[in-house]
């Protein structure tokens, strides 16, 4: 009877039905539950961490709302917190990043996309197997560079187009956290077209369609789900996204949907706030956990509808 | 290989409808059809049978050039002849497109898009350009009733394909290869997914198909094919052993390694 | 049956439909361009902008308000130190918890809130973690804005990377390998350490080397701890100084880190600074790059080596 083993920590007398070599031996049970229960409080630290975010994002928050009516911040039009005359009307943080990151996803959906249905469905394996990583390199570039490149080369070339952009705006910090996100939507896309099965791609071929045919008709519907998740990821970088916008868009708060004028983001707002030099307790200080809060609940509805995308409606083939 | 001499009986005035003529087929290195040979007869249900990896799925493949989706895959002499055109399907001029849209297939497991019942069978016609509701809304009822399956999901239409039962979607797949009117239809193992009344009610209709297109079955199960071909060719690693008319190569095979396959003795 | 004036219309469906294949095929290829070419044109301006700069001194200065004096010093100290405290701190927890995750976790509701949780931890935004450890570390702990604050920083934010990673190596071992462990008369953890850690530690070691990478380029985080722009020395080295240094005083020294003198360069107007910008950008996306590559090696190498 070894079932009994899971009860003695000693071994049991010889002739009660199990033998010495068989018990389980204690000093080895031992150190296989500590191990786990480290490698456990490892995984569980993970959310220890965002525990930790939420607590510390809500308690300043917290003080700050002492202060600053709910509906001034949703409501106000004005964000000069660190004026005499301060207002706090997020909204047009919001107006700044909504902007910006609706220039980058005009970019990096699109292009994207095709992207991906060209990975996934036309290039031969040796274009992809350069593609890849190159795509990979793409989204390893440090955001502070693509913020450079924003500001001293492709404003410059803009501004020959409409010689009247200012030179901090929020269409080229746009366009380039496009080009930022495109690896992201492009891949994760990707992944969703290579896993429709190839059952379905040669049902379709055997019809007669074409490759361009299969791709929108059969492949794309199938990997709905796993390419709408990749937009998701894309939406919550760009509203996520910092130095590009810190760089190139100026951090003037203005209440604007054109991208052609500058503009401060919730982001940036909060690079701007850290650059100074503010006291520990402030109500300027806390502006930025307020900030940061919306950002935190804006990126946190975006990671869960994807998350949600992908788990509830995992293809059914 | 050798045609039987009873053959002659069989055709009773059947044309040729395609013809395979010493066909070698290679996957990368690997010799996987050589010199195979054999007629296919037009509004006959032609079988092919053999053990695992004798190379009939690989030659099934070829009448709609499915190879040409991977690399690696070569045809490397001997042909297919279509008729009446007689032009050869795997001649590098022809378009493999053109080949599918005259050649339709249904695979070994059911493959339903993920669209509606209607979409899926619709989705051959649209392939063709074709747009025109009132037309469509024809060709997919007539469709999915020369597949026998109209009255079970007249009233469904909207419906994923893949809600279905194992059985109704390989008839759907059936309506969705019959929609576009193909000359002949080939099958790969159609019903070895399937539970034994699901495969009654395939054969039955395979049956009834011969009266408007040509197929081409592969099948591993010999009753299957004995019940519902009119022809039938024997492969073993990736030659054709013997091919002749159905009731002959199982009653009366002319070779040794036939009949010891037929009779159970290997395979 | 069929008719040659059919078979003239469906070449000539087949021939429009293939002429968008075609068009198709060219978009792709077009769309893929606007990548290679953006990122081609990026190195190229920024390479003939700051090349120029990079001598010697450029390494060994330190800032300066002079634009042709300053150099990169303590930044690419300050980003090595900080480097060694977030690997030390995320490779050890990352990969305890990719494997307890792969070879531990039971199928229930608190595994599942820690996996809905480190997908969720890998989309919030890098500033956010800024702000956590602004709050957490520099006032709660009390680590002031100090290499060890920034270290622990970046290692939170890349701790989804290498849990990823570790969970997609240990899932590319076949099942038959634990069986046979664990027919061997094995414990979990002798099964983990001898053969699970060894078989996955190359794709481990991309997944590590791909979030140092990330965490080499992050500037948000680290401006929001508030860390200086300005700093002219570097961390005493430990038994150092007068009074001696103890080994581990230099976690707690002020620094500065390579994209944060980038920064600091670009916000400059003078155009001299915006040349030291470029030059320490190429040397900052030729460090990520160096660090990818590596990673694309190790990855290549490993699908060459392993054959189950």
């Amino acid at each position: 009877m070894i079932a009994s083993a899971s009860i003695p920590s000693q071994p049991m007398p010889i002739g009660s039905g199990i033998s010495d070599r068989l018990s389980k031996k204690a000093s080895r049970h031992v150190k296989e539950r500590i191990i786990e229960g480290l490698l456990f409080s490892a995984a569980a630290f993970s959310v220890f961490v965002t525990i930790a975010i939420v607590y510390v994002l809500v308690k300043e928050s917290w003080v700050f709302f002492q202060t600053v009516p709910l509906s001034d911040f949703l409501f106000d039009t004005q964000w000069t917190p660190l004026f005499d005359d301060a207002h706090y009307g997020i909204m047009v943080l919001l107006s700044g990043t909504l902007t910006s990151s609706g220039v980058a996803l005009l970019v990096a959906i699109p292009l994207g996309t095709i992207i991906a249905i060209y990975l996934s469905e036309f290039a031969g394996f040796k274009v992809r197997e350069i593609a890849k990583p190159f795509l990979e390199l793409l989204g390893g570039v440090p955001t502070i560079v693509y913020g450079y490149f924003a500001l001293t080369f492709l404003t410059p070339i803009l501004q020959k187009i409409y010689p009247d952009l200012p030179g901090f705006n929020l269409l080229s910090a746009g366009l380039v956290m496009g080009i930022m996100i495109i690896p992201y939507v492009a891949s994760l896309s990707e992944d969703a077209m290579r896993a429709v099965p190839m059952s379905l791609r040669e049902g379709s071929y055997a019809m007669g369609a074409t490759r361009l045919q299969t791709a929108l008709w059969v492949v794309t519907p199938a990997a709905t789900s796993g390419i709408a998740s990749a937009y998701i990821l894309g939406i919550s970088r760009a509203v996520g996204e910092t130095m590009i916008l810190a760089v190139a868009a100026g951090m003037q708060p203005n209440l604007t949907f054109d991208p052609t004028e500058p503009g401060a983001t919730i982001t940036s707002y909060i690079v701007q706030v850290a650059l100074g030099d503010l006291p520990h307790g402030s109500i300027g200080y806390q502006t930025i956990f307020a900030a940061g809060l919306t950002l935190l609940l804006m990126t946190l509805f975006f990671n869960l509808l994807g998350y949600w995308l992908r788990k509830r409606f995992r293809e059914v083939y | 290989m050798q045609i039987q001499t009873g053959v002659e009986a069989g055709v009773e005035g059947a044309l040729l409808k395609a013809d395979v003529r010493e066909l070698d087929f290679y996957y990368g290195a690997f010799h996987a059809l050589k010199r195979v040979s054999m007629p296919i007869y037009d509004h006959r249900v032609t079988a092919l049978i053999g053990p695992s990896g004798c190379g009939k799925s690989t030659l099934l493949r070829c009448f709609n050039r499915m190879h040409d989706l991977y690399p690696g895959n070569r045809y490397a002499g001997g042909g297919i002849v279509l008729y009446p055109d007689d032009t050869n399907l795997l001649a590098p001029g022809v378009d493999p497109i053109e080949v599918r849209m005259r050649i339709s297939m249904v695979f070994q497991k059911p493959n339903p898009f993920p669209k509606s019942i209607y979409e899926n069978v619709a989705y051959s016609l649209r392939v063709r350009g074709m747009r025109n509701k009132s037309e469509l809304d024809d060709r997919v009822e007539s469709a999915l009733k020369g597949a026998a399956l109209w009255s079970e999901v007249s009233n469904r239409l909207k419906e994923l394909g893949a809600n279905l039962s194992g059985g109704q979607q390989q008839r759907l797949c059936i309506a969705r290869a019959l929609a576009s009117d193909p000359e002949i239809i080939l099958f790969d193992e159609p019903t070895s997914a399937l539970d034994p009344i699901a495969t009654a009610s395939i054969e039955e209709l395979i049956t009834e198909l011969k009266e408007k297109v040509t197929i081409l079955i592969v099948t591993h199960n010999m009753q299957q094919a004995a019940r519902i071909s009119d022809f039938t060719g024997y492969m073993y690693l990736g030659e054709m052993v013997e091919f002749g008319v159905t009731d002959q190569i199982f009653i009366k095979p002319q070779k040794k390694a036939t009949e010891d396959y037929i009779t159970g003795r290997f395979g | 049956m069929l008719k040659p004036a059919d078979l003239d219309a469906i070449r000539a469906i087949i021939a429009r439909a293939k002429r968008w294949d075609l068009f198709f095929s060219l978009l792709g290829i077009l769309s893929l361009m606007v990548g290679v070419l953006t990122f081609t044109v990026l190195f190229v301006d920024m390479a003939i902008q700051g090349v120029p700069r990079l001598s010697f001194d450029f390494f060994t200065s330190f800032p300066s308000r002079r634009a042709e004096n300053a150099g990169i010093l303590s930044a690419w100290v300050g980003t090595i130190l900080v480097m060694l405290v977030t690997a030390l701190s995320a490779v050890p927890l990352g990969v305890a918890a990719g494997v307890y995750l792969e070879e531990y976790a039971p199928k229930n509701w608190m595994t599942d809130i820690i996996e809905i949780n480190i997908s969720n931890l890998a989309g919030i935004p890098s500033i956010v973690y800024g702000l956590l450890a602004l709050g957490l570390f520099v006032y709660y702990f009390g680590f002031g804005q100090s290499i060890l604050s920034a270290g622990l920083t970046l290692a939170l934010l890349i701790l989804p990377v290498i849990i990823v990673a570790t969970r997609e190596a240990i899932r590319a071992i076949p099942q038959s390998i634990h069986e046979g462990s664990y027919a061997c008369g094995a414990t979990t953890w002798q099964t983990v350490s001898d053969h699970i850690l060894p078989y996955s530690s190359a794709g481990i070691l991309t997944g590590v080397i791909i979030g140092m990478a990330r965490a080499i380029g992050e500037t948000a985080p680290i401006i929001t701890i508030g860390a200086l722009t300005f700093i002219a020395f570097l961390p005493t080295a430990p038994f150092a100084g007068d009074p001696p240094a103890g080994l581990f005083d230099w976690i707690f020294a002020p620094f500065t880190v390579m994209p944060i003198q980038m920064f600091n360069w670009t916000s400059r107007p003078e155009a001299a600074f915006t040349v030291n910008a470029a030059a320490a950008g190429f040397v900052l996306v030729f460090m990520t790059l160096a660090m990818n590559g590596l990673a694309i090696y190790v990855r290549y190498r490993l699908r060459k080596n392993i054959k189950w």
